[in-house]
């Protein structure tokens, strides 16, 4: 079943003319009510009636996370605040969340694609959804349980966290729908070990997995473990949140709505497009949006757009997994961290910034966060509860900064490998 | 009165204190007392050595984290009872201990000592001169078991 297969199906032609018309509105409608965009297209020397068609998207400017904090909280928003129906945000560095709003039209616009992603990961309105991503300003939550709704399944909005009593619900209310994080997923399926239930007395058929990047063998691990059908779905709060694009049943790549939200993948360095089948930056365009249209957003994911025909009949352009960064942004549990919020979190602490390692692992099925601070000559005391202290001081503020766990581990100076005088930040053991 | 104690920031891995130990030696520095302070993933070393200010220095080239500290030195009869006495002396005066390491020589038991104030400690023990003795950094150096 396709949920909506006048847009999902469409031919090349018709998507085109739909996306350039749609192109052509926001444009003008940025110009209007966005300062930011349009001092930038002046800047250009450009003016709306410029841009006729997709053919003209490049022509249009770049935005970055960092507009969206430099414009914080409100400052990109299109539509007044009384027409703003929700909030949702991300944490940032220095505490900046990036906010982003919603008219009503734009909750139902992400309903809509939600919906979409549901239907085409196999949920029907006899589905019973356990939805185990965060709700909160987190995206995650209250964006599948929208779709979901509308999609007619029944919800059991969990939210995250609480292993036990997710399985124990799971069994009891015979989810059939699992939406978490990948990891979270292999977590549950360990405790589910721990606590002697079989998931093959479960009713899971279905799983519908993202907002971290995961990989096939991940894949093949979730599904013998919990006997479902892993779907990957995709979003980014700046664009609208899950369900910007979806795998269907096929498992080949996952569908972008872009009948709302046009792709390009482009060099992060020349920020030149790319060719057809080639690695790059995932670019959006949301062309539908009225409280934050964001003209080619720069995601920093890197992937690749195939346009060939799918099997599930879906027209819509697919892209690849995930295939990394072109930035240093890490996302852990679920959570965008990138080494410079934690730089700044040290950088307040002294006068003088210490050397730091960040290290990601994946233990149990859940990422951990360690940092190593090197104890210099400011932090250091000859008495051990000053040196406890400091960790915990250091501890805390990461975590209030991150929202996540971390574990903070003192170590003695010149420990952290320096190459070409600059350290090295990070080390990635997950082996995504 | 006070003595001039080099602590160094240790992680707990195998060859830290070598080093450290093998940099003073080479030196000819001394080392008179000393006493590692040990958590789960790093120690504190501590030290009254007989040139702390040049130990500082080459250990500090060396990439350790330093630090020298003002600490004091008591000495009581080297008797059953008598280091509770002593600390009841300064518990009695509000002193308490961040930390203390110990050894005998021969008649004599000497504390090295970290209060929170060094100033009202060497008043609490002059007052109690009779029970309790301050010992100087160059008295402790030249200590040799007889």
């Amino acid at each position: 079943m396709i949920w909506n297969e006048y847009n999902e199906c469409m031919s090349r032609e018709e998507m085109i003319k739909l996306q350039s018309k749609r192109l052509c509105e926001t444009v003008e409608r940025v110009y209007h009510n966005v300062p930011f965009y349009r001092k930038k297209m002046q800047e250009m020397g450009m003016e709306p009636g410029d841009i006729r068609g997709i053919e003209d998207l490049n022509k249009l400017p770049f935005t970055t996370k960092q507009d969206l904090r430099d414009n914080y909280p409100f400052g990109l928003f299109a539509v007044p605040m009384s027409e703003v129906m929700r909030l949702h945000a991300s944490s940032g560095t220095t505490g900046k969340p990036t906010v982003v709003g919603y008219s009503r039209k734009d909750i139902t616009t992400w309903s809509e694609v939600v919906a979409r992603c549901l239907c085409a990961a196999g949920v029907r309105k006899n589905d019973v959804i356990q939805i185990a991503y965060g709700y909160g300003l987190f995206t995650g939550g209250l964006g599948l349980h929208y779709g979901s709704e509308k999609v007619g399944a029944t919800v059991i909005p969990i939210s995250g966290g609480n292993t036990q009593k997710q399985i124990q619900i799971m069994r009891d209310f015979k989810s059939t729908v699992l939406a978490c994080t990948p990891s979270y997923a292999l977590y549950l399926a360990e405790t589910m070990e721990e606590m002697g239930v079989d998931p093959k007395e479960l009713s899971l058929r279905v799983g519908i997995f993202g907002a971290e990047p995961w990989t096939e063998e991940m894949r093949k691990k979730i599904e013998s473990k919990l006997h479902l059908k892993a779907i990957d779905i995709f979003g980014l709060s700046e664009i609208v949140g899950p369900g910007v694009s979806c795998e269907c049943e096929m498992q080949n790549g996952l569908h972008i709505n872009e009948d709302h939200f046009i792709p390009e993948t482009i060099n992060p360095d020349t920020l030149e497009t790319v060719s057809e089948g080639e690695v790059g930056e995932l670019v959006f365009t949301t062309i539908t949006k009225e409280a934050l249209p964001l003209l080619r957003y720069r995601t920093r994911d890197l992937t690749v757009l195939h346009y060939d025909n799918c099997p599930c009949g879906r027209t819509l352009v697919r892209m690849e997994k995930c295939k990394g960064r072109s930035d240093d942004m890490l996302i852990i549990r679920g959570v965008n961290v990138f080494p410079s919020q934690i730089e700044s979190v040290l950088l307040n602490m002294g006068e003088t910034k210490p050397h730091y390692l960040l290290i990601v692992d994946r233990i149990n099925n859940l990422d951990t966060l360690e940092v190593w601070v090197e104890v210099d000559e400011i932090f250091f005391s000859d008495e051990i509860r000053n040196l406890e202290s400091l960790s915990a001081k250091i501890k805390h503020q990461i975590e209030s900064t991150l929202g996540i766990s971390v574990k903070v581990k003192l170590v003695e100076p010149k420990t952290i490998e320096r190459t070409e005088g600059k350290s090295k930040r990070v080390i990635d053991r997950r082996k995504l | 009165m006070l003595i001039k104690q080099l602590s160094v920031f240790l992680e707990n891995k195998s060859g830290r204190l070598t080093e450290v130990t093998k940099t003073l030696g080479d030196l000819d520095i001394n080392i008179s007392a000393l006493s590692i302070a040990d958590t789960a993933e790093y120690g504190i070393l501590r030290m009254i050595l007989t040139d702390p200010d040049k130990a500082y220095k080459a250990l500090k080239e060396k990439g350790f984290s330093v630090r020298l500290t003002d600490v004091l030195c008591i000495a009581t009869p080297h008797r059953p009872g008598e280091l509770a006495k002593a600390l009841d002396i300064l518990s009695k005066n509000g002193i308490s201990v961040e930390y203390m390491y110990a050894f005998e020589v021969g008649e004599k038991a000497f504390i090295v000592i970290k209060t929170a104030d060094n100033q009202k400690t060497i008043d609490t023990i002059i007052a109690h001169k009779d029970e309790v003795e301050l010992i100087n950094a160059d008295e402790i150096c030249q200590i040799r078991a007889k």
